[in-house]
């Protein structure tokens, strides 16, 4: 699975960064950060959860 | 026969208890009740992003209600009463038509609606922002470049609709009866500091001050306002008036059917209200051990939370489970001019508010409240990153003063 991230929606919320900081990084500059496009599988529920709460619908999940 | 749920209430807690109900496997009917026609949308950008007229409509519609998840919704439909014992719903459709429903579980998930100030019903130029209908309404008067907006209620829509005015480059006069803006919520520290966001952003704010009276003029037969008269004796002319002064809780049609009511529909701390009957989001008052009081949040990630706990609940009911608990951290954002404001925690205004991180002067910084030893709440303005991390310490069990020592670390 590959993680994207509409730039244009996200408003840095850091809900992702709080379910999964090991993929998702808000910097001081107060902009995301993916750490990882490409996470393991271990990791859908997360990602998936990360997707759901993502105030801004910013997250997708793209299977390529 | 499999068994029938009725959701009440299609927004952000109700929409997430359906899916999660058939996620988990619920084969049964489930039908989704609410009194806005529209599709399930977000409520968020409606007193930002729609005002300012930077999204349309289509870009806020909720992404659950768009999945196939063979739901039966009946928009446009109001909930009338409850008939508990006989698990019958009275519902007054569209047309203005009831129907009685029956159901095998419920979920309480109606909300709540915007207070108004008394008397000023079609009046026209007032506006409350609750729903799309609202903000598509007060948006196409303020395409039509009013010469000033008055915003009554500095609490976090007012703040955000005087704030989505200003960057239409609408002069705003925002009225607040309290001393400082959300000092019940903040404090007066910070209450303070949201005071002067807005005055640098350009608004003209009035604080302690009540409204007396909505003056209006007569155009072309409508009765339109004029001008707000201020009970500090000022009046202050205005092409449109915005009311934000909170909302009153959707418990009408739940009145005499035995569902215990306060402020909100009372469940136990796993959201369950009566057997087979639950309740999420803005309506679910629920004791939290955390927070030693009960509490209802009116946050969209409760409402999240909520509706996907309150599903859990009737499941875990329906397979002899034992419950969860619900007592999740409450977490919010607003975001006002280039400010990001988020509150995680329940502070109450009286403890303790400690910067540790940045400084007031440059708006960007981190506030921890403490009440003794106990971290209550972490204030964040434009530090979204701390925010988040100085969130995960209250599962941490740490001392207010360990807080601050942590904080200071990041």
């Amino acid at each position: 699975m590959r993680i994207v991230v509409d730039f244009d929606l996200c408003e840095s919320n850091a809900v992702c960064m709080g379910i999964a900081p090991e993929i998702f990084e808000v910097r001081d500059d107060d902009f995301l950060y993916v750490l990882d496009e490409n996470p393991p599988e271990s990791m859908r529920a997360k990602m998936e959860e990360s997707v759901q709460r993502c105030p801004k619908q910013a997250i997708s999940i793209a299977e390529d | 026969m499999t068994p029938t749920t009725v959701i009440v209430g299609a927004s952000l807690a109700g929409i997430n208890a359906a899916r999660t109900l058939r996620l988990q496997g619920q084969l049964g009917p489930i039908v989704v009740v609410d009194a806005d026609p529209e599709r399930p949308y977000d409520r968020p950008p409606l007193s930002k992003q729609i005002l300012t007229g930077e999204w349309e409509p289509e870009k806020i519609l909720l992404p659950a209600g768009k999945e196939d998840l063979n739901l039966d919704f009946r928009l446009g439909t109001r909930a009338k009463a409850l008939d508990l014992a006989a698990r019958q719903i009275i519902l007054e459709g569209p047309t203005g038509a009831t129907e009685t429903s029956s159901f095998d579980s419920l979920v309480i998930a109606s909300g709540a609606s915007a207070r108004r100030l008394p008397d000023t019903a079609g009046i026209a130029g007032v506006h409350v922002v609750r729903t799309l209908a609202d903000s598509l309404a007060l948006r196409a008067e303020l395409d039509a470049g009013p010469s000033r907006v008055v915003v009554i209620g500095a609490g976090f829509i007012g703040a955000e609709v005087a704030s989505s005015c200003r960057k239409r480059g609408l002069d705003v006069t925002l009225v607040e009866a309290l001393p400082l803006p959300l000092e019940r919520i903040l404090g007066s520290e910070m209450g303070q500091v949201c005071a002067q966001v807005h005055i640098e952003n350009g608004v003209d704010l009035r604080l302690g001050t009540g409204v007396l009276q909505i003056e209006t003029s007569s155009v072309n037969g409508v009765e339109r306002v004029r001008a707000v008269a201020l009970s500090d004796g000022t009046v202050v002319e205005a092409e449109v008036v915005v009311v934000g002064i909170g909302v009153t809780v959707n418990t009408e049609w739940l009145e005499g059917s035995g569902i215990a009511l306060d402020d909100g529909v009372v469940c136990d701390n796993t959201l369950l209200a009566a057997p087979g009957v639950v309740a999420a989001g803005d309506i679910a008052r629920y004791p939290s051990t955390r927070f030693g009081r009960t509490l209802r949040v009116e946050h969209w990630e409760t409402a999240i939370a909520g509706g996907e706990a309150a599903a859990r609940r009737l499941l875990a009911e329906a397979s002899g489970e034992t419950p969860a608990v619900f007592d999740p951290i409450p977490w919010f954002w607003s975001d006002q001019y280039d400010r990001k404001i988020q509150l995680a925690g329940r502070p109450m205004p009286t403890d303790e508010c400690r910067i540790v991180h940045g400084t007031t002067a440059e708006f960007r910084f981190v506030a921890l409240y403490g009440n003794g030893e106990r971290l209550t709440g972490v204030l964040g303005m434009n530090r979204p990153r701390h925010v988040v991390q100085l969130r995960a310490l209250f599962d941490e069990g740490v001392t207010f003063t360990e807080a601050c020592e942590r904080a200071a670390d990041l």
